[in-house]
């Protein structure tokens, strides 16, 4: 169902992980949605000197937001600005169907990182996504968290 | 090395078993005949049909005028809540059903509103377990049909749905309330015995038990109201019109004989290998939990939970190391909605579209779980790392 360049990505991404100074930070998605985009850009001389990402979501979400890093690495803002979802894609060698919307969302994220630091938009992304030891809660009450089998980390 | 082939979806289908394949054979070809024809041939194939629905009666203890071949789970839901609601809309509209039931149920109940029915959805604790004092509100004076079903798909919980007819048959009196359940994931676990069930009518699909795809069975108990909902010929008797699929019916016979004899050492041998399949990842991967319930549980039945990744992106990363899975979640069957079998649960949706479910087959071995264990914790840790849920840098 994925392309031989989709699987490369995805077994060997590139660029994981997140830039603490960051310049720009671009979350796109919602883990609501199963697929959550969040990119990190660092900016000198009006260029991307570094990149990095975070991924939840599916195979195509995954090699997207690598292919991203790739495309848009040394390149000046106006540049990326130009770089769509649509070639990201492409450059992947195509996207299945039905992945071409929900999980085809790394260039927005990136612009997204981009508007932050441009000052379009207030650098509120950086709050934390997900508060740890919630839990798992909704239904009839809640899930005691000793189901939720938590074991320390050798 | 070559590349290892396990697989663990044995709750999506099954091979076709040798001895059922070589049964059917015959009836493609050699024995190819019509089994409504009067001519040799033709009584060739009308023997192997009545011999497989005897053989079917006798595994689910009932008569073999109760027993209606179809063309798959589907079409027996389809044909039970269809069957049953259109012979009683004189008579009430009211439909009760549970929220974690397979969608061949829930879109049928759900494309029956608007005919006029209206339908409630149970819904399950915790562990996907129905409540009785829940189905006993839920009965009223226009009910009737309820279909709840004998154990869940994907996360594997057995319903106590003998309790729940007696239920059912007390408050409905002497009036007609038609108890289905969709029985298609028990075939090789649980005993199908309809009596011991209790229940009216009852689905079952053959590829879920080794038989070919494209064959299910529809239990009908006598008397049952039913109105035929696919018309033609007289086939089955009057209730499902079509010329059979003899070949496919005689694998399928076949293949429920098989696995009903072999349910007990089949049940222990997956039972201990998904012991240890669930053991291993809980104890070996935190922030994971098991979905379903412990021990009202199919034997073959393992759906975890991996917090803070998605299901599909574990799937693929198994499948490079050969071994065949399934998520719970959508993403990978391309609907856009996280598993509302998790959702019913309470589990929240980025916990639901982490979540994988195994199921286990009598071709898996021990080697094969250890095999799955000594991979699955390094996939989650790689996923986990790039996960903007499980990051530590804020």
């Amino acid at each position: 169902m994925y392309s031989d360049t989709v699987l490369e990505h995805f077994n060997n991404p590139r660029n994981v992980g997140f830039i603490p100074d960051a310049d720009g930070v671009g979350l796109i998605g919602s883990s609501i949605c199963g697929d959550m985009i969040k990119i990190f850009v660092k900016i000198k001389d009006n260029r991307i000197e570094d990149v990095k990402f975070q991924t939840f979501g599916c195979g195509a979400a995954i090699a997207t937001s690598s292919m991203i890093t790739e495309m848009v690495k040394g390149k000046t803002i106006e540049e990326a600005r130009e770089v769509t979802n649509e070639m990201v894609a492409e450059a992947l060698g195509g996207l299945p169907p039905g992945k071409m919307h929900c999980s085809n969302l790394a260039a927005d994220a990136m612009h997204k990182a981009l508007d932050e630091y441009e000052g379009r938009v207030p650098h509120k992304s950086r709050a934390p996504l997900f508060k740890k030891g919630e839990g798992v809660r909704g239904g009839r009450g809640e899930i005691p968290s000793e189901e939720m089998e938590r074991k320390p980390e050798s | 090395m070559g590349r290892r082939a396990i697989y663990m979806d044995h709750a999506a289908t099954t091979p076709v078993h040798p001895i059922v394949l070589e049964a059917m054979l015959p009836y493609f070809s050699k024995n190819f005949g019509n089994p409504s024809g009067i001519y040799p041939v033709a009584l060739e194939a009308r023997k192997a049909l009545d011999d497989a629905r005897s053989t079917v009666a006798e595994v689910l203890g009932c008569g073999p005028g109760e027993v209606v071949f179809t063309s798959g789970g589907t079409e027996s839901d389809n044909a039970a809540l269809r069957g049953a609601a259109f012979a009683l809309k004189g008579k009430g509209n009211h439909i009760v059903t549970s929220s974690i039931e397979h969608k061949a149920v829930l879109n049928t109940c759900h494309s029956l509103e608007e005919f006029g029915f209206k339908v409630t959805h149970l819904p399950v604790d915790r562990y996907g377990l129905v409540s009785i004092y829940d189905l006993e509100k839920a009965i009223n004076s226009k009910t009737i049909l309820v279909s709840i079903m004998v154990a869940n798909n994907e996360i594997g919980t057995i319903e106590p749905v003998a309790g729940f007819v007696k239920l059912v048959k007390e408050k409905a009196g002497g009036k007609d309330i038609v108890f289905h359940t969709d029985a298609v994931q028990c075939p090789g676990a649980l005993d199908l015995d309809v009596n011991k069930l209790g229940v009216d009518m009852l689905s079952l699909s053959a590829h879920k038990f080794q038989g070919p795809k494209g064959v299910g069975i529809l239990y009908i108990r006598d008397g049952t109201p039913f109105a035929t909902q696919q018309t033609g010929g007289a086939q089955e008797g009057n209730r499902r019109a079509g010329t059979e699929n003899v070949a496919g019916i005689v694998g399928t016979a076949t293949a429920l004989r098989m696995v009903a004899e072999g349910r007990e050492s089949n049940s222990q041998h997956c039972q201990r290998l998904r012991d240890r399949l669930i053991k291993g990842i809980l104890s070996q991967i935190k922030d994971t939990r098991l979905n379903g319930h412990r021990t009202l549980r199919l034997p073959n039945n393992v759906n975890i939970s991996f917090q803070y990744i998605e299901g599909e992106s574990i799937l693929l990363n198994l499948d490079l190391l050969g071994i065949a899975a399934s998520s719970g979640s959508a993403c990978a069957s391309e609907a856009e909605e996280p598993s509302h079998v998790l959702i019913a649960l309470g589990l929240p949706p980025e916990v639901a579209y982490g979540s994988l479910r195994f199921s286990l087959g009598s071709a898996n071995s021990e080697k094969d779980i250890d095999y799955v264990l000594s991979v699955l914790p390094g996939i989650v840790e790689r996923l986990r790392a790039m996960s903007p849920l499980a990051s530590t840098n804020e």
